[in-house]
């Protein structure tokens, strides 16, 4: 028995040393592609694996879609924590001659912009991240925007769109009126998510609150389960969530109550839960951007997807959303997309009933991207 | 009354508390035969992806229960031929196998990574009773385990203070050397008890897995329980009745952060509340393990150290 584990703990050893030293020679390995390939070198980098059935396996089948495309293999770098190991994560990838790195969490920015400017040859893309962060007066190590690597692009998109079209249904699926939110981190991107979420609720169901319980984590199936039962002995009937698990939507199945997903279409976690999720789709931006690379190009804009352009996305219906919420939906999904509606427009209150945005007025980008407060219907706090 | 959150909080607290009680009684046996094994994580998280694999791949969660166990067993077998036979340092032996067990378990987990356990371990249901005001939630909404798990720390009790085999179990955690001398065996004694230790502490990995995280995620699914139960032992003057209320009162204060957030009390920082099970442990070890203490009269005399019949 002791000779079986050493071989599994050999194993183990083993397969993570190939894990971490294969595929530099991966981009000459496709000769068997069946469709003509593109000479590009690429790799992502993960903060989980890509079978978490949320934030890094929605990546994951971007990417795919990007070696399907142009026929070539991505090298993928799993478990990377962000900080320090990263840096040496994105050097490394550097140093194999990896021409187009994507690096798909928001702590990955600063230790990518520095290898960014100690290889101006390798195009780096930074998901989730807002180039002002990198900048002396939003914290960064840069003097200003002229002074940060021009190979360094960030891409992420208005997830607020779907959370928006999420919340009608959350807000026709409550029979008393309260809905729970299991938040992740108290960050512009997840207020954004959970005022979106209230707008929408909101808006066909003008008394429901949306009651915000903090856990500080992307992926803890436990904790996020307790946060979940505690919302629900609270007297929520509808669980909505930021993380990237599907604990939400177990504890909401096993009370009767009702579930809002995120990430992806993961309905057979909590078949009877389950309403919708926002959603996300990499692929288009991948292939686009690998595509340029390939050209020669380095995008280095800041890229903001949306539902226009694909990006973001809305899963599909559970059965007990009714014929009436889902032609609501697809009606203000429609005029999302040809830009006649926006979710953050006025008459938008702040949680203390103080005005935040005037009838009618549109919520500049920048206002977004830096939000730090709730609106009217939240019950929480915004500072985690 | 019935859907008052404090009492829905009590009994998620009592829920919680399972894999406490499994995993100290685990401990508190090991650690009366005089062996101390600190790598309770390790077995945890070890059998709770065993658990997991096995009753995914059989469709069977009674499976998952045993195969988690069985495994549980088997680590605590390695820790007990390194310390007892081989008479290894059990602290170096013990924190070598929280690296192994955190590690084989990634390995194996990875498959299983986000993935979800298609049934779990439903609630008994004792019809009328658990209708009755508070208590019928409390007391009256839990699986088998759960209940198995209190009885379980009760008929220790008696085992440890009312029986011979009990009496023997004490004897070679406190006096080795006599036990020896009675032509008992001491490793014997010590290998079965750590085999033992481990299985329960198999069980409540298990168990945390198929009934409560019911999704896998590397070592969050165990989020330090391991080290809260062997700190639990010494709260409990190694104690098994005394061990059902420090775990009540932890599992409390596992799910108190939420509630507080759920009921809107949020003038004390959730960063903050989330942090109390920790400091109670560090409270809890500071407090009761001061020399002197009188919660120390439980500890066996013999603990962590390996028996050599010629210094007697």
């Amino acid at each position: 028995m002791k000779k079986f584990w050493k071989l599994a703990a050999t194993a183990a050893a083993a397969s993570l040393i190939v894990a971490a030293c294969g595929g530099s020679d991966s981009a000459s390995d496709t000769t068997s592609a069946p469709v003509e390939k593109t000479d590009v070198k690429v790799a992502v980098v993960y903060i989980g694996t890509t079978e978490d059935k949320g934030w890094s396996y929605q990546h994951e089948q971007g990417i795919l879609q990007l070696e399907q495309e142009l026929g070539v293999e991505v090298k993928r770098v799993e478990n990377v924590p962000e900080g320090a190991q990263s840096e040496q994560t994105f050097e490394q990838l550097a140093a194999d001659g990896y021409q187009l790195i994507f690096a798909t969490s928001f702590g990955y920015g600063s230790p990518m912009a520095k290898v960014a400017v100690k290889h101006p040859e390798v195009c780096m893309q930074w998901a989730t991240g807002a180039k002002f962060l990198l900048t002396k007066a939003g914290g960064g190590e840069f003097a200003d925007f002229d002074a940060l690597p021009t190979n360094l692009g960030t891409y992420f998109g208005a997830a607020e769109e779907a959370r928006y079209l999420s919340g009608i249904a959350a807000g026709k699926a409550t029979k008393n009126g309260k809905i729970g939110y299991v938040a992740a981190f108290p960050i512009p991107e997840v207020l954004r998510g959970i005022n979106a979420f209230t707008l929408g609720v909101r808006s066909v169901n003008a008394e429901a609150t949306v009651q915000v319980t903090w856990t500080k984590t992307w992926f803890d199936p436990s904790l996020e389960k307790q946060a979940s039962e505690s919302l629900l002995d609270a007297g929520v009937d509808v669980l909505a969530q930021h993380q990237d698990t599907t604990a939400p939507g177990v504890a909401a199945q096993a009370k009767g109550a009702k579930w809002v997903g995120y990430n992806s279409d993961v309905k057979e976690a909590a078949p009877d839960a389950w309403l919708t999720a926002p959603t996300w789709n990499w692929g288009p931006f991948y292939v686009k951007t690998a595509k340029a690379v390939a050209a020669g190009t380095c995008p280095s804009e800041e890229f903001y997807g949306d539902m226009k352009g694909g990006m973001v996305t809305l899963g599909s219906f559970g059965t007990s959303v009714d014929a009436d919420t889902q032609s609501l939906i697809e009606e203000k999904k429609a005029a999302i997309i040809d830009g006649s509606f926006a979710p953050f427009t006025g008459a938008i209150n702040k949680q203390d009933g103080k005005a935040w945005l005037k009838a009618g007025e549109k919520a500049e980008l920048g206002a977004l991207l830096s939000m730090d407060f709730f609106v009217e219907g939240v019950v929480g706090s915004a500072k985690g | 009354m019935n859907s008052n959150i404090w009492v829905l909080t009590s009994a998620d607290s009592i829920a919680i508390a399972t894999t406490l009680i499994l995993a100290a009684l685990g401990a508190l046996f090991t650690e009366r035969s005089g062996v101390l094994n600190l790598g309770i994580e390790g077995i945890l998280l070890t059998s709770a992806i065993s658990s997991f694999l096995a009753a995914d791949s059989s469709g069977s969660i009674w499976l998952g229960l045993v195969v988690g166990s069985l495994v549980g067993s088997l680590l605590a077998g390695i820790h007990a031929v390194l310390s007892v036979t081989l008479r290894a340092n059990q602290i170096v032996s013990g924190l070598a196998l929280v690296i192994f067990g955190t590690g084989l378990a990634n390995f194996l987990g990875k498959p299983a990574e986000g993935k979800t356990v298609t049934t779990i371990i439903e609630p008994l249901t004792f019809g009328p009773l658990s209708d009755i005001p508070v208590i019928g939630p409390v007391l009256f909404e839990h699986d088998i385990i759960t209940y198995f798990a209190f009885a379980l720390s009760i008929g220790s009790a008696w085992y440890l203070f009312r029986t011979r085999p009990g009496l023997e179990l004490r004897a070679t955690g406190d006096d080795p050397a006599t036990v020896d001398a009675q032509g008992l065996s001491v490793a014997g004694i010590r290998i079965r008890y750590t085999l033992f230790g481990g299985l329960l502490v198999g069980l409540g990995g298990s168990w945390l897995m198929l009934a409560q995280s019911a999704a896998w995620h590397q070592a969050a699914t165990t989020n330090g329980i391991g080290w809260i139960a062997l700190a639990l032992v010494v709260f409990a003057g190694w104690h098994p009745v005394r061990l059902i209320f420090g775990a009540l009162l932890f599992g409390f204060s596992l799910q108190l952060p939420f509630t507080l957030q759920a009921e809107q009390i949020t003038f004390i920082p959730s960063a903050f509340t989330q942090m109390l099970p920790y400091l109670a442990t560090l409270i809890a070890l500071i407090a009761f393990s001061r020399p002197g203490s009188k919660n120390l009269r439980g500890a066996p005399k013999a603990l962590g150290n390996p028996f050599v019949r010629d210094e007697r």
